[in-house]
């Protein structure tokens, strides 16, 4: 059959389902288990009011429980045991030869480096090209080529800038960017720069911030826009300068806004897989948790030692999305 | 402390111009009301002698300078907007003493002065509070405050009360006129309520379409207005005007059914002319020329809804325990020498 007839039978019997499912459960509750009528109509009519929510989440808990409890059980578990001895639970071993590897290390401090970094430009470039292009003609361009990075894939992205740090042998024409620029002005021959520690790992997180720079861009400006124009110009009349009236009356405003996009990219970044994996792939010291987690995982078939640095992404991850949810409820309300 | 003076003042937003050549003199200490319907130009106006609109042409002094160039903050103003513009991050104290931070004063200097003004309008209480814990005249009371900390030349208020409900607003209107008295500086008030314009100013500028149609004291308006547009504006409610034509012995009004006999209606015979006539300078009489379409009893006072036999409306006040009811046939009663005449074309008043 042709495949998209396939496509699209498989959606009318999703949908049909789905419908189907949330039709008949209700009749079902209604009709047979707690009629509506009777000598006990009113309470059963309350009973099956207090019922029918858990019928319409039932499917969302059972898809959640299924693709994401589940697996963090079985990560937790997987931690704990040795496929080597065919499963057997040893402990905190998998934790313990992971402490010894100095590639894990290599990983949390790059990770760390990540951590303070990426958020921290993204979100600094995204306020100030918000600020900046509030009050131009062309400032809406200006955000559609800034936004832009936003729908290329971090894959795509790596990619797009692996040819930017391209080096071609010396005296051919350069085409990476970077050592077209380099050679130009210092005459030195090219730099495999993706080779050259700890700028290598810089050269990586310009790719990330370059991305979510966007991201940033667009929530604070909505955010900046916000700002009742009153109280800026009351501060022009109070006196404050242009720098003044954006750090002490603007910014403090958007403060909550600032503070979640900066932790929503910080998520981004403790996850960061496809860019060293596509670029670099931990090589020369640019080693991240996540394709850490990925080489012990899928490349060295330990899944001890890969379920428990997944422990670890999980564990740095937590604290943060719990701040980052308490933010955005606050920001909602 | 030192009045305001524009000289033909001009603000135009690319080809569109919105006020006209204004000449204005505000004198020193003076209460001054820009009062107008909405699009009128009055906050614009403000706006520019405040420096948050540029002036096109013309120019703005204030005492002996000339600030028509000049930043917001070096014109010596300070301003009340109608929408409070606290700084929301900001404790009371900070936001009134911010404008003094921003200009590098001393702590105990900033401090001292935050405490006067808090003084002056009873805020002690709320000086730790951010905004978002005040009430509305709370708020609108730390702006004021605001403006007192900078001790400024002239203080603008934009429509400070219109966010206000009914009761709040009387009181506050009472607390702006005592600060008046208290410091004494130039106040510039923006205001569309007419009974604000009346009750603070003692100098009223009506605006419309972003040109001057009177400036006067609030009785002097009232009593003698120069236009149509002035006339129906100060007063509440409204002046009621009656179409109709001049005639050697009088004016000819079919709206009174009636030739009401005024001086100037002889050297104006046969031109059409607007009769005004106050609601409060109306009395209800017997007779069947009019009928009673509504009545609002207010209390002390009702006012009758009468429609006259060409079906324009007539406002006329009450009071006294006798008052007429919806349905009512009715006859009219004025003071012929308290009516006022406006030529129906220019809409000028003829004297």
């Amino acid at each position: 059959m042709h495949p998209a007839l396939l496509g699209l039978i498989t959606i009318i019997v999703g949908v049909g389902a789905c419908i189907g499912y949330f039709w008949a459960s209700n009749q079902i509750l209604d009709k047979f288990i707690f009629p509506a009528k009777g000598p006990n109509a009113g309470r059963n009519i309350n009973r099956a009011n207090m019922i029918r929510p858990w019928l319409f989440l039932f499917p969302a808990l059972t898809a959640l429980g299924l693709y994401l409890a589940y697996p963090v059980v079985e990560t937790v578990r997987l931690s704990l045991t040795d496929r080597d001895q065919g499963g057997a639970f040893v402990g905190l071993a998998n934790y313990q030869q992971m402490m010894g590897e100095p590639k894990f290390w290599e990983a949390l401090r790059n990770n760390m480096l990540w951590l303070i970094i990426v958020p921290a430009f993204s979100t600094g470039f995204g306020l100030l090209a918000a600020q900046l292009t509030d009050r131009l003609k062309w400032g809406n361009i200006a955000k559609s080529l800034i936004f832009m990075p936003m729908a290329i894939s971090f894959v795509g992205a790596a990619v797009i800038w692996k040819l930017v740090y391209d080096a071609r042998p010396p005296g051919t024409e350069q085409i990476g960017v970077l050592n077209a620029i380099y050679v130009y002005f210092s005459g030195n021959d090219p730099q495999q720069w993706l080779t050259i520690p700890f700028w290598n790992s810089i050269l990586l997180m310009i790719v990330l911030i370059w991305i979510q720079t966007g991201f940033a861009m667009v929530i604070l400006s909505a955010a900046l826009r916000g700002i009742p124009e009153e109280t800026v110009e009351a501060a022009i009349v109070d006196g404050a300068n242009p720098f003044q009236i954006f750090f002490k009356i603007k910014v403090p405003q958007i403060m909550g806004t600032i503070v979640v996009v900066w932790t929503t990219i910080t998520i981004v970044v403790l996850k960061v897989f496809d860019i060293v994996f596509a670029m670099t792939n931990g090589q020369w010291e640019t080693q991240v948790l996540a394709n850490y987690m990925y080489d012990k995982l899928f490349r060295a078939n330990d899944w001890g030692v890969g379920s428990a640095s997944a422990m670890v992404i999980m564990l740095l991850v937590l604290p943060i999305l719990v701040w980052n949810v308490h933010n955005a409820r606050k920001e909602m309300r | 402390m030192s009045g305001v003076k524009l000289n033909n003042v001009i603000k135009r937003y690319g080809a569109t111009q919105v006020i006209h050549g204004i000449d204005l003199g505000i004198d020193d200490g003076e209460f001054c009301v820009f009062v107008g319907p909405s699009g009128c130009g009055k906050s614009t106006l403000l706006r520019m002698v405040a420096g948050l609109e540029e002036t096109t042409e013309g120019q703005i002094n204030i005492g002996a300078r000339d600030v028509t160039r000049l930043d917001p903050s070096d014109r010596g103003v300070a301003m009340v907007f109608q929408t409070y513009a606290l700084y929301p991050h900001m404790t009371v104290e900070q936001n009134m003493g911010f404008g003094l931070k921003m200009n590098g004063h001393p702590r105990s200097e900033i401090d001292a002065k935050v405490a006067e003004a808090s003084r002056i309008l009873k805020l002690d209480d709320y000086l730790k509070r951010k905004p978002a814990a005040l009430s509305g005249g709370q708020r609108q009371r730390v702006s004021i405050g605001r403006a007192i900390v900078r001790g400024p030349e002239v203080f603008l208020f934009d429509e400070p009360l219109s966010n206000l409900d009914a009761e709040l607003r009387v009181e506050m209107r009472v607390e702006i006129a005592r600060l008046h008295k208290e410091i004494g500086a130039t106040m510039i008030y923006v205001t569309h309520d007419q009974v604000e314009a009346m009750t603070l100013a003692d100098k009223i500028v009506v605006l419309r379409a972003g040109r001057i149609e009177q400036v006067g004291a609030p009785m002097d308006l009232y009593r003698d207005p120069d236009n149509k547009f002035v006339a129906g504006f100060i007063g509440s409610p409204a002046m009621n005007f009656l179409n109709g034509k001049c005639a050697a012995e009088g004016v000819d009004v079919p709206g009174l059914a009636m030739t009401v006999p005024m001086g100037q209606a002889a050297q104006n015979a046969g031109t059409e002319v607007s009769i005004g006539i106050r609601p409060e300078h109306a009395q209800i009489v017997d007779g069947d020329t009019h009928v009673v379409e509504l009545t609002e009893a207010l209390g002390g006072v009702s006012y009758a809804y009468l429609k006259a036999p060409t079906g324009e409306k007539i406002i006329v006040e009450e009071r006294g325990d006798e008052r007429s009811k919806t349905g009512d046939r009715v006859g009219l009663r004025f003071d012929a020498s308290r009516a006022m005449l406006f030529d129906a074309a220019s809409e000028m008043r003829i004297r």
